[in-house]
């Protein structure tokens, strides 16, 4: 199967385009600093029409560069997908130039990295949170988050105020629990990973 | 030839005009048979509550198959599915609307305990935030599971002092 698109095209225009490993479709690394270009390039020279997906990407608290952003692009000529990787230039907050003026279906999505980590997206007509409220304080996907949650206020202050809860930690009692992938369906109960601690014995050197 | 007997129900030939009861049960029969869901379908169990709506399952066998979206309107609210915390204060504010005497049911493992969702974005069981009369466990339940629950309240509601309520204000 010849390749959808070669490194080559890319890298004639744009230098700072390098290839990048990749399982399935063609993969290229792209500076933030170009991705506007390469982007317009792609969809008015190479095809590339149709945004499918873009990803946040948290590579580690101790990664750099932390954050990352991943595109999905496909042209509806010959339904062949590609897949640009572009690295967050500052790390916090870390920042990526807004695809929307290119595609405006990467509002919602760019939308949802910056509700899920933080990524802002510089020209982004209207960037706020899409799932988590408004006045939630933390990005819920970033690797130093808890599964479990932290505890802060609910997203009215009347309700908080009348139910006396708030947004709490859920217990967790040695989760999260996993199936285990072997024996029969009705065997695979879900069991936490770790069982000597719950909600009355504290984990173990915490 | 023996003749069917068609007394049926309450004669006044022979038993005059007049029943002699307690207002409570009046009050709390009147009630069991005619409780109005709010249905508020948030998730999967949503679907199994639809299905007791339908005609195999026929909630209406159970006088409460008139589904009201509109809280002022609803005695019961059945909380089928996954409470978000961004959903919490939407469901509290529509609680609130119901006017009394009003019930809850937690429909299936999610509204009841948080489920299978223990994380940052879910309410561990409603009854944090509302107070809930009957649970009813499964993921998702089956519609007799709801029947049942319907059942159980309705058996709930028979116990309440209805006239003693009426009087004092809701705590």
């Amino acid at each position: 199967m010849p390749a959808v698109i070669e490194i080559s095209t890319l890298t004639a225009r744009f230098p700072q385009v390098s290839a990048r490993p990749s399982g399935d479709c063609p993969a290229f690394n792209v500076p933030a600093s170009v991705l506007l270009e390469v982007m317009r390039f792609l969809r008015d020279e190479q095809g590339f029409d149709l945004l499918t997906d873009i990803t946040g990407m948290d590579w580690g608290v101790n990664a750099s560069p932390r954050f990352g952003v991943i595109y999905h692009l496909v042209t509806t000529k010959s339904y062949d997908v590609i897949r640009l990787a572009t690295e967050c230039t500052a790390t916090e907050p870390p920042a990526v130039p807004s695809v929307v003026s290119i595609w405006p279906a990467a509002e919602w999505h760019e939308r949802e990295a910056y509700d899920f980590f933080g990524i802002r997206f510089e020209g982004h007509p209207d960037l706020r949170r899409i799932l988590m409220w408004d006045s939630y304080p933390h990005h819920p996907l970033r690797k130093d988050f808890p599964l479990a949650g932290i505890e802060t206020p609910l997203p009215d202050d009347e309700i908080q105020a009348e139910t006396g809860t708030k947004v709490m930690p859920a217990p967790m009692a040695g989760g999260p629990f996993v199936a285990p992938q072997q024996d029969f369906v009705s065997k695979r109960e879900p069991r936490a990973r770790d069982e000597s601690w719950n909600e009355k014995k504290p984990k173990p050197g915490s | 030839m023996v003749s069917a007997n068609t007394d049926y129900t309450y004669n006044s030939k022979i038993e005059g005009d007049v029943i002699v009861s307690k207002a409570d049960a009046v009050v709390n029969w009147i009630r069991t048979h005619s409780m109005w869901p709010m249905p508020m379908g948030l998730a999967c169990c949503a679907i199994e509550l639809m299905a007791s709506g339908a005609a195999r399952h026929d909630i209406s066998r159970f006088g409460a198959e008139v589904m009201r979206f509109s809280p002022r309107q609803s005695d019961v609210m059945i909380v089928s599915g996954t409470v978000t915390y961004k959903m919490a204060t939407a469901v509290r504010r529509i609680y609130d609307q119901m006017a009394a005497p009003r019930w809850v049911i937690a429909m299936g493992a999610c509204a009841s305990s948080g489920g299978m969702y223990r994380s940052y974005a879910t309410l561990q069981g409603v009854d944090r935030i509302i107070p809930v009369d009957v649970y009813v466990s499964g993921c998702p339940p089956r519609p007799e599971a709801l029947l049942d629950a319907l059942i159980k309240l309705q058996q709930q509601v028979r116990r309440e002092p209805a006239l003693t309520n009426l009087l004092k204000p809701e705590a």
